[in-house]
């Protein structure tokens, strides 16, 4: 790979921003539909947004359809890479990957993929600091263009990035100050514990970046283990952490996280992680494909997944 | 191993969380990692510790993890274990800037002379050998609080200068860090599986400040691609006791750390 050129942040104008946003049709309206529909509006180029963080409330099912669906030259984002990651690139879905850290968990090491696509420059790689990632969407979610931040001064991080990132002194106080862009992702992908049929969404356990990154998003997709009743959530309004304005899609996912876990309804799958672990142990990127070839290509559809994996789907 | 062993026996890993946990005073919060410091930390929460309070980058406030349930990472619901609160990774990353936090532990693949970690790439990043893990939380770590850096001690890890400064220490030493933009925190200590460093408060290099038992001067600049600042008043730290080692083998009997 060749010395890269920076460029400034390809930040949307403000306006045009409100204008997509208001282009959104926000009301209190149905919203559910299928994963292979939800996942279709997904366009080429566009940026991708994940959910939850390492192998917790992953919208695995939403990534699993990405991957099925032969999406191309999309950029992803998600502070914290694990499996899905792999997949991503090994489906030659992504062009630009942006994240803090990158394997599917450290007990199981590098990422053979991972260091296959970055080593050989097959994607463009952007390592930020995990808070400068949450930072940026927080911005996006906001509705400013960038956040001052404390971070990623005096090490070698902005040199390798391709965003050209910009400094100044505290108009107040002096002090130097990074500023980190905000990051406005096309589509954001959430995984919840439950959600209404007009998108309102409750989650349990850590609660990630995700209110942020659907803030941020021109669109969410929301998969849920469960759709619950609109009276459900108005009983306990203040456990609603994405509202309906925000989402565009609804799917109900039963196990839609494994084999990561989703709190409360279940743990890690650490074996079935185990398994993917060790056809790439034995030949890298190879065997990711084969992975995914029986994995992710031959099951007709999610909960044949599952059963492949050996996770019952309920109902 | 059974528990009537001699303390002398123990393996690296035990050595280095020994270590850490006797840096973690009760009252104190730490950023920790899932390894060597977790392990410190769970081990100091049981024996002199008990207010010892420690945040994940996964947005976990104040676990205390049960023996045999250590997490594979930082970011998952095990941590979450008895916690105080779960926030975002962005707000409690958010807390380490805004100054709660009075130690964080980091580690990595290279350090060099000024205590600047690298855990991104080995060899140049525009054509890396290695494409490691990365950053996660450790920069953030570095940047904003008093900093303990835990690293192997091999000469490969030690080297002059990192390929890359994932986690800045002192940069290029003096008041180089300050100059960057990095007006807080800094390293604090470097333990090894050999011997304890801080840094020289005017250059900023890193000098030997405790010997670990048994552990001769020559055997720690034998093993790192630079020579520290050797002072004269270096200590040797008390060897783990049964006690120490008792408890932390408690808290990981599958030895998912300890190895």
């Amino acid at each position: 790979m060749t010395a890269h050129q920076q460029s400034a942040p390809d930040t949307p104008a403000y306006l045009a921003l409100r204008k997509r946003l208001a282009s959104r049709n926000r009301g209190l309206r149905d919203k559910t539909t299928s994963l292979s529909e939800a996942i279709a509006t997904i366009r080429d180029g566009d940026h991708v947004a994940i959910g939850g963080n390492t192998f917790s409330r992953t919208p695995f099912a939403a990534v699993w359809e990405i991957v099925r669906q032969k999406k191309k030259h999309l950029t992803v984002s998600r502070s914290i890479t694990s499996t899905e990651g792999d997949f991503l690139l090994a489906g030659d879905c992504v062009d630009k990957y942006m994240t803090s850290w990158f394997s599917q968990g450290i007990v199981w090491g590098l990422s053979r993929v991972m260091r296959d696509y970055v080593e050989n420059g097959k994607v463009t790689y952007e390592e930020w600091s995990h808070m400068s990632l949450g930072m940026m969407y927080r911005a996006a979610a906001m509705g400013i263009p960038f956040m001052p931040t404390r971070v990623m001064m005096g090490s070698t991080m902005p040199d390798a990035l391709v965003t050209k990132l910009e400094t100044m002194s505290c108009p107040y106080t002096g002090d130097p100050l990074l500023l980190l862009p905000a990051l406005y992702p096309n589509v954001a992908l959430i995984h919840v514990q439950r959600a209404d049929k007009f998108g309102n969404a409750q989650y349990d356990g850590l609660p990630f970046m995700d209110a942020d990154i659907a803030m941020a998003a021109d669109r969410v997709i929301l998969t849920t283990e469960k759709i619950i009743d609109n009276d459900e959530i108005r009983q306990a309004p203040d456990h609603t952490k994405i509202p309906f304005m925000a989402v565009d899609a609804v799917v109900e996912v039963p196990y839609g996280a494994a084999p990561h876990e989703c709190a409360g309804c279940y743990d890690p799958f650490y074996k079935r992680m185990d398994d993917y672990a060790d056809f790439t142990r034995r030949n890298g990127l190879a065997g990711a494909l084969d992975y995914m070839r029986e994995h992710i290509f031959e099951p007709r559809d999610w909960n044949a997944f599952l059963a492949k994996i050996g996770v019952e789907a309920r109902g | 191993m059974g528990k009537h062993q001699a303390t002398d026996a123990y393996t690296t890993s035990e050595l280095l969380s020994v270590m850490c946990s006797r840096v973690m005073r009760d009252g104190l919060i730490i950023f920790a990692g899932v390894g060597v410091p977790l392990l410190g930390a769970t081990l100091a929460q049981r024996l002199n510790a008990p207010s010892l309070t420690i945040l994940f980058e996964g947005g976990i406030i104040g676990p205390f993890i049960q023996p045999g349930r250590l997490p594979p990472s930082t970011n998952e619901m095990r941590t979450a274990e008895k916690a105080n609160m779960l926030l975002s990774p962005t707000d409690v990353l958010a807390l380490l800037q805004r100054g709660y936090v009075d130690i964080g532990f980091i580690g990595g693949a290279q350090i060099d002379q000024y205590g600047n970690v690298n855990s991104s790439y080995l060899g140049d990043h525009r054509q890396p050998s290695t494409r490691l893990p990365g950053s996660g939380g450790g920069n953030d770590i570095a940047s904003l609080a008093e900093t303990i850096v835990i690293m192997p001690h091999e000469k490969k890890r030690f080297v002059e200068t990192v390929d890359f400064i994932t986690s800045p220490g002192y940069v290029a030493g003096g008041q180089s860090r300050a100059k960057c933009g990095l007006i807080a925190g800094g390293v604090l200590k470097v333990i090894t599986n050999l011997c304890v460093f801080d840094c020289h408060p005017q250059t900023r290099r890193l000098s030997v400040s405790a010997l670990h038992p048994g552990v001769k001067i020559d055997a720690v600049l034998d093993n790192m691609g630079f020579r520290p600042d050797i002072p004269d008043n270096i200590v040797v730290s008390e060897p783990p006791s049964l006690e120490e080692l008792s408890i932390l083998r408690g808290i990981d009997p599958t030895r998912m750390y300890l190895k």
